[in-house]
């Protein structure tokens, strides 16, 4: 057993409680130890950390968040709004804990596994072993290691080798405490040659601050395909930090979709690895927000192997005073010849306090590849206006199209339709001035 | 087809217009009639894109002297939005891309905002499909370009398709048709050129905007203007179009200075 006092006051308030040496699975304790030893020798971020310097979260650290504890669960009724109607198969998190209760497995299929991780070790302990805190690398991200230190549960999907599974699986996490920190965490396994629809959703039941630290993983095998929609939105006064790290293996092809809307304070960390060659990816964002919201997205996208191709789209729409950042990265390993990327980051603002950071990176050390990226800030452009408003569209009917059409253009490509309504709606709501 | 008792749809007087502080148009004067064809030719730059825009109430050209009434009414007093709802109509020589929007419903949003403003029933999406079905039967476009995001990813040729599809819909009593020709091949021009002779009434009008004189062999007009340095140095029927074509435009220039 071992407890270290956390050099950092406010990592140490969060650590609080949190110990490492009594889990029944050697590997399980050791990566939780390693974590806690990590997450006691890193200090918070602050603005002067180059992979945060447009995003202070000093407010964060002004909050004492108590771990979670169990409290009644909310009733199915307060959960029916966030249920996918598509998803046959649904894991509901209270605060970071498994409720099976809220919980709907329509017969999966043989090869098909969504259960809670605890429940998976039983069953599936050499698949969690083999990539479970594997892939998020927490050495140098202390809410990666805080969520590692503190992991007892979280959701499992896996899909044996050359299974689909037929309808989108959704992992819900529900905050209903205020004042409370909870850790969610999820594994997702697509072996060689399966195909998998996941929708992982943060939402709340209250307004109130609290803090969620998620950490999500997902592996996807030889010509495996993962298509990953990720919707936050948090609690208006909630922070919301989280790592996704991906990692493909040859052939392999990832697409993710994710929305963000909501938290006062939003970190979301996604990291592509290609660690075989041919592998495909395709990352679509889009960050909506206002008031005095911040949202900040850092994406890694890691060519490590040839014949690579990545595709990324990300835009956001800022109103208020409110602050968006993007920051993406892309890497090309020495080896890693004919790869071909592109990224485009657009940005619309629509409000004069509104404020967006963007920052592409290109890290190229291979010799024959496309690496294209453009960055764009703006308000709508008077061309797109005057082509409405010579159709007869008064001109705040034209922004109002324009400014729809800024989102929409995300959106539609997610693939669960009644998720696309819903977000269309959302959009409609929050940019529409009247007319 | 001219009719010289024809009624007066627009009268253009000493049109002069700015872009970005520089004088462009320097004094334009035009009167359309119902039921006319009129060409505007002139080489580049010599403002006959610009003269196209000034009427459709583009934001950036700023008009500093003389009039335009269309039907009447001095547009000059009226927004983009209400002279399209008017019935004048700008079929752009470069459409604009809007992803995210589906050509289907920004066609019906279109359609049923100036028909509602002329006081005319509007269409729900089943009723309208039916509607634009037709109207594309005349430009032979395919119905999937419903479905896909405004001219996104179009061709030259099938944004052009798609602007006089707009025209078809919103049946305006004036189209100026801004280079309406450039970037079609033989097949798209042939499309594109019948779809808008079938359009032609006697109670309303076109006006072309073109660099080249092909495009009149197939709307054929009943006045061709010659534009240079921002004025009309020109105005002949359809064979001075033939003759433009045969000798250029500096012919021209050099009888005119001459």
């Amino acid at each position: 057993m071992s407890t270290v006092v956390a050099t950092h006051p406010y990592i140490a308030s969060l650590l609080n409680g949190c110990e490492s040496g009594h889990d029944q699975l050697s590997w399980l304790g050791e990566r939780r130890a390693a974590a806690l030893e990590r997450a006691n020798a890193l200090a918070v971020p602050t603005t002067r950390d180059e992979e945060w310097r447009f995003t202070d979260i000093t407010p964060l650290t002004r909050v004492p968040f108590q771990p979670a504890v169990a409290v009644p669960h909310p009733g199915a009724d307060d959960v029916a709004k966030f249920i996918i109607p598509e998803a046959g198969v649904r894991l509901t998190f209270v605060d970071g804990m498994f409720a099976p209760e809220l919980s709907a497995n329509a017969g999966l299929p043989y090869g098909v596994v969504v259960t809670s991780l605890a429940a998976g070790l039983a069953t599936h302990g050499s698949v969690i072993e083999r990539h479970l805190a594997r892939h998020a690398r927490f050495e140098q991200d202390v809410f990666a290691a805080l969520n590692t230190a503190r992991l007892r549960d979280g959701a499992l999907v896996w899909v044996a080798k050359n299974q689909q599974c037929p309808t989108p699986v959704q992992l819900l996490f529900l905050s209903t405490q205020k004042a409370v920190a909870a850790y969610p965490r999820c594994l997702v396994v697509a072996e060689a040659g399966a195909e998998l629809t996941l929708v992982e959703e943060y939402a709340s039941l209250v307004d109130n601050a609290y803090f969620t630290d998620a950490v999500t993983e997902v592996a996807i095998g030889d010509g495996a395909q993962v298509r990953h929609v990720r919707l936050q939105r948090e609690a208006r006064d909630a922070f919301h930090i989280a790592t996704c790290a991906v990692a493909l293996a040859r052939d392999a092809n990832y697409a993710s979709h994710a929305i963000t809307l909501g938290a006062r304070i939003s970190r979301h960390d996604l990291s592509v690895r290609q660690g075989g060659e041919g592998a495909e990816a395709r990352l679509d964002g889009l960050t909506l927000i206002g008031g005095r919201q911040l949202a900040d997205t850092h994406t890694l996208l890691d060519h490590g192997r040839p014949n690579g191709r990545s595709r990324q789209l990300h835009k956001c729409i800022v109103g208020g005073a409110a602050h968006a950042v993007f920051s993406g990265k892309i890497a090309v390993a020495p080896g890693a010849q004919l790869t071909d990327s592109a990224q485009e980051s657009r940005n619309l603002l629509l409000s004069n306090k509104a404020h967006v950071d963007t920052k592409p990176q290109l890290e190229i050390f291979a010799d024959d590849v496309k690496c294209a990226h453009g960055a764009t800030v703006g308000q709508l452009e008077a061309e797109h206006l005057f082509y409405l408003q010579s159709r007869g569209l008064s001109e705040q009917r034209a922004r109002n199209l324009l400014t729809y059409a800024f989102g929409a253009e995300v959106i539609d490509g997610i693939p669960v339709p009644s998720l696309v309504e819903q977000l269309e709606e959302t959009v409609l709501a929050e940019t529409q001035s009247a007319e | 087809m001219t009719r010289a008792d024809a009624k007066v749809l627009l009268e253009v007087k000493g049109l002069h217009a700015n872009v970005a502080g520089v004088e462009i148009l320097k004094g334009i004067d035009l009167v359309v009639r119902a039921g006319e064809v009129h060409a505007i030719m002139g080489p580049n730059g010599s403002g006959k894109s610009t003269f196209a825009k000034a009427l459709a109430g583009h934001p950036a050209y700023e008009v500093t002297a003389g009039t335009a009434t269309f039907e009447g009414r001095n547009i000059f007093d009226m927004a983009a939005e209400e002279r399209a709802r008017a019935g004048l109509f700008l079929g752009f020589q470069y459409p604009l891309e809007i992803p995210g929007v589906s050509n289907a419903a920004f066609l019906r949003l279109a359609y049923n905002t100036v028909q509602g403003a002329r006081g005319k029933d509007e269409l729900d999406p089943l009723e309208f499909d039916d509607y634009v079905r037709e109207k594309m039967k005349l430009l032979e476009m395919d119905a999937s370009f419903l479905d896909r995001s405004v001219n996104d990813g179009f061709s030259g040729g099938e944004k052009k398709r798609n602007e006089i599809l707009q025209m078809a819909l919103l049946e305006p009593r004036l189209a100026i048709l801004d280079e309406t020709d450039s970037g079609l091949d033989i097949d798209a021009l042939r499309v594109v050129s019948g779809g808008v002779n079938r359009l032609l009434t006697r109670d309303n009008a076109v006006v072309l905007v073109t660099h080249y004189q092909r495009l009149l062999n197939y709307i054929v007009p009943d006045y061709v203007h010659v534009m240079e340095g921002g004025r009309i140095i020109k105005t002949g029927g359809r064979e001075l179009a033939v003759e433009l074509e045969a000798r250029g435009y500096d012919w021209l220039k050099g009888k005119v200075a001459a």
